[in-house]
């Protein structure tokens, strides 16, 4: 390595510091001019449109799979923590982006018990952002839980 | 929120290490985990085939093989599935639609990897390889055969082959020559003065040679192509070395197909397939029959005696996930088709279903200007693409080719 004077090294440093400067000042502005990336709920725990229900859900194989024909276990209950148990529910999605659907219809299998409902048939063709719609049936009411997924 | 946390380090990323990190030609992690969703090393071993309990079995495989290139399950005594499943051409003819005793309506479709299908032909008709097999073997345009003509060549060319794996035939002798429920009038009438004792021996004989072809197509493994050895070095943080490495137009290509042209959404794992169905807005060939493509295989697939719910399937009903979860909606699979596998689609002009695109640089002009569909709604939104970019894609595709490793 060439021998390097302390003037030369700091005129370095300087000219570094001031690039540096400069590159986070245009991508500050870069930020600024850039709408902001939209806010999606990706949290498998959410409430119903209605207030109705609390819903959560958990997958057989984390992360979510692609190419994979997969269960989920749903658990409902009231805002207050109450298992839901008498609930039939229905599943429902999409990409919003490419206007398609789900490429299968799950099905609800079986109530475990404790809020607890098992759905089978669950499947992901593609990555990217899915809706999915989880419509309940039970004493409290009619209502829907959305979930977005960011495959 | 993930995205925009992203979209954060890479900028601070680029702001401290200034101009070298950030040159045009690295690959982002997305990127690269994409290329790494598409390489054959993401393939997992061939799927179970819960219908069939022969499908792992070598004899069954060794004896599949055989009756693939037998022409003694023809008609004529001419044709065999290697009539258009061709072994040196990726199993395929590269007719615009395939041909037997007549030409069909739709284009051949390549072997390698079918196996892994969840949904076998185009529109998905039949939910196995083994119920696949027997569709071609009684359809008019094909092998020509029928069902008891079938069974009756396996008791006279193969019968000991047959009883090693499958025990015993049944007792053929009262059975008609030519007799089948799918057939043209005699044979259709001759099938009804069967006893149902007979039929179902039959039946069973039939569905037997399904299985063992379908034990040799799982032998049908897709080869590693050049795609392949560079997203493995690309996984592994080295150096492509020799055809390992991209040129920057194919990798211009490559990034395009993750990125900027959408064709992973359909084209993606590494199979290069979702698996499902699409309406792309391909034309229809003048002069063949209406083809609604999945909308019609929906109603063919469940009405099919071999499928994996039928008597003649070895799946319990809740292993049948495909037909149990299978999307019913006929008017949203209108004239739509499975994403073909793109491994090796260089090799293996024309394009689509019914061979309705001669070259890759239609088939390109094809997505930029995303037609309308005949009937259905296409799901191709146009991408527009500079000349470069066209080339590019051709590029990437062609190293989807499945050419030996070459020496560096
Ligand atoms: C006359 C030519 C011809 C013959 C003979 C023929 N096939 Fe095919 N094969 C085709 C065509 C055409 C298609 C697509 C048909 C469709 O989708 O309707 C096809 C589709 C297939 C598929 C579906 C692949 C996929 O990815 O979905 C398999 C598997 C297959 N054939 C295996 C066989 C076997 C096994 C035989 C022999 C028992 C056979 N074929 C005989 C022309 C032929
Ligand atoms: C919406 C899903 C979808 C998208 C997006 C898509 N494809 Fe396809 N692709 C298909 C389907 C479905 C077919 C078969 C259509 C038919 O035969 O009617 C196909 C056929 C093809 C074929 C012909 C393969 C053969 O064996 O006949 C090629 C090549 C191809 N696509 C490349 C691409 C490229 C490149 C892109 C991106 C520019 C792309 N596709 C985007 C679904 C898609
Ligand atoms: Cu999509």
């Amino acid at each position: 390595m060439p021998f390097q004077d302390k003037t030369g090294s700091r005129r370095f440093v300087l000219a570094s510091v001031g690039l540096l400067m400069a590159v986070a000042a245009i991508y500050a502005a870069y930020r600024l001019f850039t709408p902001p990336a939209p806010e999606i709920d990706v949290a498998y725990n959410t409430v119903s449109r209605d207030g109705f229900y609390q819903v959560m859900f958990e997958t057989e194989a984390q992360p979510i799979p692609v190419h994979e024909t997969h269960d989920w276990v749903v658990t409902i209950t009231t805002p207050d923590g109450t298992p839901v148990n008498d609930a039939s529910i229905s599943i429902d999605g999409g990409m919003p982006a490419h206007g398609h659907g789900l490429p299968t219809e799950p099905q609800m299998a079986e109530a475990l018990g404790d809020g607890q409902y098992r759905v089978e048939g669950m499947r992901f063709n593609m990555g990217g952002h899915w809706e999915i719609r989880i419509g309940i049936s039970a004493d409290p009411g009619l209502d829907e839980a959305v979930f977005n997924l960011d495959l | 929120m993930k995205a925009a946390r992203r979209h954060v380090a890479i900028g601070a990323l680029c702001g401290f290490l200034a101009l070298s990190a950030c040159d045009a030609t690295a690959l982002s992690e997305d990127e690269k985990a994409k290329i790494a969703s598409l390489s054959i090393d993401a393939l997992g071993p061939v799927p179970p085939a819960p219908g069939n309990r022969f499908a792992d079995d070598p004899r069954a495989a060794d004896f599949g093989r055989l009756l693939f290139f037998d022409e003694g399950l023809s008609e004529s005594g001419t044709i065999s599935c290697a009539t258009c499943h061709i072994p040196d051409q990726q199993f395929q003819d590269g007719r615009p639609r395939g041909f037997g005793t007549d030409e069909t309506d739709r284009r051949t479709m390549p072997l390698e990897g079918a196996a892994w299908n969840i949904w076998q032909f185009w529109d998905g008709r039949r939910d196995s390889l083994w119920a696949q097999a027997l569709t071609p073997l009684e359809d008019l345009r094909e092998h020509a055969g029928n069902r008891t003509a079938h069974v009756r060549y396996i008791a006279e060319a193969h019968a000991d082959s047959y009883a090693e794996i499958f025990g015993a035939l049944p007792d053929i002798s009262g059975i008609p020559e030519n007799a089948s429920p799918v057939g043209g009038e005699t044979e259709r009438a001759n099938w009804d003065a069967m006893t149902p004792t007979q039929k179902d021996g039959v039946n069973r004989v039939f569905a037997n040679i399904g299985k063992a072809i379908a034990a040799f197509e799982r032998t049908l493994i897709p080869t590693e192509t050049r795609f392949d050895r560079f997203a493995r070095a690309v996984a592994a943080g080295s150096e492509q070395t020799g055809d390992a490495a991209f040129s920057d137009l194919e990798l211009e290509g490559l990034r395009l197909f993750i990125g900027k042209a959408n064709c992973l959404e359909c084209h993606n794992g590494p199979r290069f397939t979702d698996d499902h169905f699409h309406n792309t807005g391909v034309p229809p060939v003048a002069g063949l029959p209406e083809d609604l493509g999945r909308a019609a295989g929906i109603v063919a697939v469940q009405s099919d005696p071999f499928n994996c719910l039928g008597r003649y399937s070895d799946a319990m009903p809740d292993a049948c996930d495909a037909l149990r979860f299978m999307k019913r909606d006929a008017t949203a699979m209108e004239r739509a088709y499975k994403t073909p596998s793109l491994r090796g689609v260089a090799g293996r002009p024309p394009y689509m279903h019914a061979g309705q695109i001669a070259t890759l640089e239609a088939v390109i002009d094809h997505y930029s200007s995303a037609p309308a569909a005949a009937s259905g709604q296409s799901e191709i939104r146009g991408v527009v693409f500079t000349d470069r970019g066209r080339q590019a894609l051709i590029a990437f595709l062609n190293t989807l080719d499945t050419t030996p490793v070459s020496d560096p």
